[in-house]
């Protein structure tokens, strides 16, 4: 990691987005036609991206170890499929998801900073990164302000990103914009660029509790960022589109975008994440159904 | 013509180009005869270059007057059409001593002045009525608008030498074309008149360019002319549309044909020197 | 840690999904392209030979030539070829059809013809978009997303058109006028037949129409749709064969008007042919288009509107944005991306589904496109091609791109047809219109930025009949369509399409 501060982005430079125009774009990522051998890989790729996610009031260490079981062999009759990348908990459940995974590579990841709204102070915020990097979390998925972006305070967004990626030490830092709240491309691609600027080593769409949350025009949006950062400077952000990504199909929708787009380089889990609690099974049904041939049944996947 | 005791100063009829009055270079010229076979004046005989030099002139004040406000050209129309009429006299008197008798004199100019004053009021209006916003089914705002053709060349009627002649010239100036009229062989006076009216009316200089002259020899010219976008040709005879259309084919010249008679009052006859522009542009926040 | 779990992650994918193999050029990371995905064209019927539909009837000529799949070069079937004699009889079919039925069928019935033709086209939409690519070599994504949807929409605006016509033009009362020649172009067959047929039909002409010689299937399998559809025997004639019977048909004296899309060359003949006359025409010819990037556009959206200029329909476009013009401050930005995004087109089998560039239409077209690509490089301009693998047999080209160009290499001057863009640099607005505008044709152009009332301006100043602003290569029945300058005469498409087939009084 660089020792130099971080220093505030020059908006100024950053052209605009057409919503017509990336919206098509989008579409024809959808028209692609992934079949057999592509399919399977792509799909047992998807697997291992999976940040497998629960962030509900009634989560508890049970369910938290059920699905860290899930995530370190997604697939029990067969090895080679998974691990996924990450369990994704709330601060309180780090530890036991710490456990939970074990030297399994799978990585712990917390919510922190008033997820999902982000509406506590700094300072509060910035203890909970603490704690739950203390209780051994890998990776802090921490939220933005939305209201202070859409106010225009851009440079205190900032600031606040580089006081939570100081906090995180070691561990990895992704910035949710909560797109579904920011409401225009380019507001979307100014907090991309922020976010980016600020240290963040993944940009990420959505907390999940919003809708819309992930689309793929907005990915795309955020994947033009992130490629226009690193043409600038070198440095590769991570992108973990989240919430609403469900089925396999809509999954390599996303893996098309994100190869035709960043290529081949950010097609791993270090780059790329789904945040989805869903999609696992889906995977997994359509990775059987290559295999064997013939279209699956829920009942013969485990439901953690 | 001359009065007792006074030798009457005789018009000279010279070209119209470029807002100015010169003599054809070619240094020739025709005699233009009356009723009786009575020399009524030298008309130049224009030859290709001054031709070549009117559409130079053309070219030049097309982006002023194509960039020029609907409302200023329809005002410049109306002007052109009051000073027609304060030099009624002086048209009919030409009229007549070319043939005309004096009450189809006096018709034909005031139909003139009317014609002008009919398209004074179009200039504005035409867009409308021949726009569009176009419901195409993708998040698009599509709309399409008539744009001048650009520099036209007029072989006008040969017969209506003044009716006809505004009638063919009036609607590519309300749509912001500039020009090269070929005016009647046979009656060229007024022609050169209504130049002088012209340009007194704040026409711009180069947008009508007057052209007194022989047909066969300039008309393959006006077809070829590679700078010149299109061409009305007023015209009874089937073998010069033929020749005119197989000369203009080189650069797709538009070429519009009318009877050789005046050309009636009619917005389409605009619409005849528009070419429809298309614009599409995305609809998104 | 994490880059050893990910190398570990990594690396039992690939023996996984290899099985033990060597690594497979369809795996979805490591693989050079996705695996085959080809469109099914079992359900395509494509007979050995077709004849020449005149008066409702199908009628062998004598002489007759093979259609081939450019990308395979393989025959897939046999066309007549029309002489005189045949074009004759067509356009006699026409005017008695024309006499008899369809100038005197009210507007409202003409129309539902037309609606039951759209809604047979919907119906085989599919099998018509497999044979379009397979007899044109365009990429099946295109003829079904593009061509295909717009033939439908085509016939389905028109077919509304048929008891309007008297509202269309203030002041005036509208007529049909008879017998329409139409002569069609090989890069968007059937689409070109729907936009040439559906007004024509809709203002009560009747039509003998020529496909082009090197694509006639689409055409012919629509004119069984049409004797399907029961329309009137004589009311559409197709006749097929090259140039000759392109000839014979315009230059027959009772065809009453011509609609022509095709190159200019051809098109000032048309002109040639019918001076003085007094029989129309409508032409829709070539083009030369710039599209015109400011440094306030938003970027990443026209880099995608540049390739879907230039590539769609592998360039074979008349209105393609064939010449690029970007300002200085952002010339290298635009043409890095450009060049990234280029290298992601899946080149290949027009069938597959993945396919964005497809195969070139002809050995002849082929040929074209080098010899203006070698006078390229010649001239001096900068050469860079993507780096796909094109196929061993059929006809292909990569995309391709020059830089350095200046306003007087022929690849700037001269309609290339293929996919093969010109870039140019500018410093001033004026300067991109002055360049823009340097060039005999005038079909389309396309401007970039951010800035609202630059666009007006802009737009405003190129002489093209067809702007995009912040899009390219749009198209839509209700757009009127067609060229200034030397792309053509009249308009196709819209209200404004309508006035070519009517005789306004």
């Amino acid at each position: 990691m660089s020792a130099d501060p971080p220093i505030f982005p020059d908006l100024r430079m950053l052209s605009t987005i057409d919503q017509v125009g990336v919206e098509e774009r989008a579409q024809r990522f959808q028209a692609r036609s992934i079949k057999s051998e592509s399919k399977l890989s792509a799909l047992k790729l998807a697997v291992t991206m999976l940040d497998v996610t629960t962030l509900e009031g009634k989560d508890s260490p049970g369910k938290v170890k059920q699905l860290c079981a899930k995530a370190k062999r997604p697939l029990p009759e067969d090895p080679s499929i998974g691990p996924a990348a990450a369990i994704c908990v709330y601060p309180r459940l780090v530890r036991v998801a710490k456990e939970a995974v074990g030297r399994s590579g799978v990585k712990v990841a917390s919510v922190a900073t008033g997820f999902p709204s982000g509406q506590s102070r700094l300072k509060e915020r910035l203890s909970e990164i603490r704690y739950a990097v203390g209780a051994g979390a890998d990776e802090i998925d921490m939220v933005i302000s939305r209201g202070k972006l859409l106010h225009g305070e851009f440079r205190s967004i900032f600031d606040e990103i580089v006081r939570c990626k100081e906090a995180c030490g070691g561990a990895h830092l992704k910035v949710i914009l909560e797109t579904g709240e920011l409401q225009t491309y380019d507001t979307v691609r100014i907090a991309s660029e922020i976010a980016m600027a600020a240290g963040a080593d993944f940009i990420k769409t959505s907390t999940g509790k919003i809708q819309p949350a992930a689309t793929l025009p907005v990915t795309l949006v955020m994947l033009e960022a992130i490629q226009d950062y690193y043409d600038r400077t070198g440095r590769m952000v991570g992108m973990k589109p989240a919430g609403g990504i469900s089925d396999a199909k809509t999954a390599i929708h996303y893996l098309v975008m994100l190869k035709e787009t960043l290529g081949k380089e950010w097609l791993t889990s270090r780059w790329f994440r789904f945040g989805a609690s869903s999609l696992t099974n889906d995977l997994l049904m359509q990775i059987r159904k290559q295999q064997t041939g013939r279209y699956q049944s829920a009942d013969y996947f485990t439901k953690d | 013509m001359a009065a007792k005791n006074r030798l009457a100063v005789n018009k000279t009829y010279k070209l119209y180009l470029g807002g100015k009055f010169p003599r054809t270079e070619s240094g020739r010229y025709y005699e233009v005869k009356g009723r009786k076979g009575a020399l009524l004046a030298n008309a130049s005989r224009a030859s290709r270059k001054d031709f070549r030099n009117g559409v130079v002139a053309a070219r030049k004040a097309w982006p002023g007057w194509d960039g020029s406000s609907a409302y200023l050209r329809g005002q410049i129309l109306y002007r052109i059409a009051e000073m027609l009429e304060g030099r009624t006299e002086q048209f009919e008197e030409e009229l007549r001593i070319q043939g005309s008798t004096p009450s189809t004199a006096k018709k034909e100019v005031a139909k003139a002045v009317d014609l002008l004053v009919h398209y004074a009021g179009w200039s504005d209006k035409y867009q409308s009525l021949f726009s569009s916003v176009n419901p195409v089914s993708t998040p698009h705002f599509n709309f399409s608008v008539p744009e001048p053709t650009g520099v036209v060349a007029v072989a006008a009627p040969e017969k209506s030498s003044l009716l006809g002649l505004c009638s063919a010239i009036a609607p590519i100036l309300a749509g912001g074309n500039t020009s090269i009229v070929l005016a009647s062989h046979s009656k060229p006076l007024c022609a050169i008149t209504l130049a002088e009216v012209l340009n007194s009316s704040d026409v711009p200089a180069g947008v009508v360019n007057m052209l007194t002259g022989f047909r066969d020899e300039l008309l393959p010219h006006f077809a070829e002319h590679m700078d010149v976008n299109a061409l009305l040709l007023c015209s009874d005879m089937e073998e010069e549309a033929k020749m005119v259309g197989k000369r203009a084919a080189e650069n797709l010249k538009r070429v519009v044909s009318h009877p050789d008679s005046a050309l009636e009052e009619d917005p389409y006859h605009i619409l005849d020197f528009q070419e429809v522009k298309t614009t599409w542009h995305p609809v998104g926040v | 840690m994490s880059e050893a779990q990910d190398k570990g992650a990594a690396g039992s994918k690939t023996k996984s999904a290899s099985s033990g193999k060597k690594k497979s050029r369809h795996d979805f990371v490591d693989g050079d392209r996705y695996a085959p995905a080809p469109e099914s064209s079992e359900h395509v019927v494509v007979k050995d030979s077709y004849d020449l539909f005149i008066g409702g009837d199908w009628i062998r000529a004598p002489k007759r030539t093979e259609t081939r799949n450019p990308a395979t070069g393989e025959v897939l079937s046999e066309v007549g070829e029309a002489g005189p004699g045949m074009v004759k009889k067509a356009v006699a079919a026409a005017r008695k059809a024309y006499e008899e039925t369809w100038s005197t069928m009210p507007g409202r019935e003409r129309g539902k013809y037309l609606y039951r033709l759209a809604r047979l086209i919907q119906e085989r939409a599919r099998e018509f978009a497999v044979l379009e690519t397979m007899d044109g070599g365009k990429p099946i994504r295109e003829s079904r997303d593009v061509d295909l949807p717009l033939v439908a929409a085509h016939f389905f605006y028109y077919a509304g058109w048929a008891d309007k016509l008297d509202y269309a033009f203030p002041g005036r009362t509208a007529h049909s006028i008879g017998v329409i020649g139409q002569v069609i172009p090989w890069n968007f067959p059937l689409l070109m037949a729907a936009w040439k047929l559906a007004p024509a039909l809709a203002c009560g002409n009747t039509v003998v129409l020529k496909p082009a010689e090197t694509t006639p299937l689409t055409a012919l399998k629509l004119a069984e749709l049409i004797e399907e559809a029961g329309f009137p025997p004589g009311v559409v004639n197709v006749v097929t064969g090259g140039g000759k019977t392109g000839r014979h048909l315009v230059r027959h004296p009772d065809v009453d008007k011509v609609a022509f899309t095709g190159s200019t060359e051809v098109g000032k003949m048309i002109q040639r042919d019918l001076a003085g006359t007094g029989r129309r025409y409508t032409l829709e010819l070539g083009g030369k288009a710039a599209n015109i990037i400011f440094d306030d556009a938003t970027v990443n959206q026209a880099v995608e509107g540049i390739v879907n200029g230039i590539f769609f329909n592998q360039g074979h476009v008349c209105c393609a944005g064939s010449r690029l013009f970007v300002q200085e401050g952002i010339a290298d930005t635009v043409v890095r991306k450009l060049k990234r995004r280029m290298d992601n087109l899946v080149l290949g089998d027009p069938l597959d589904k993945n396919t964005d560039v497809g195969a070139i239409n002809s050995q002849e077209q082929l040929d074209r496109i080098k010899v203006l690509v070698d006078s390229g490089s010649e001239e001096g301009a900068k050469c860079w091609q993507s780096g796909q693998k094109l196929p061993r047999k059929g006809f292909w080209f990569k995309p391709t791109i020059f830089t350095e160009c200046a306003q007087s290499h022929q690849i700037v001057q001269k309609e290339i047809f293929g996919p093969v863009l010109a870039i140019q640099t500018f410093r001033t607005p004026e300067e991109a219109v002055e360049k823009a505008n340097n060039t005999p044709y005038g079909l389309s152009g396309g401007v970039w930025t951010d800035k609202g009332s630059k666009i007006f301006k802009i737009t405003s100043q190129i002489r093209a009949g067809v702007l995009w602003a912040n899009t390219f290569n749009k198209f839509d029945p209700a757009s009127p369509f067609g060229g200034y300058k030397e792309s053509g005469v009249g308009r196709e498409g819209g209200l404004q399409g309508l006035a070519p087939y009517l005789d306004l009084r």
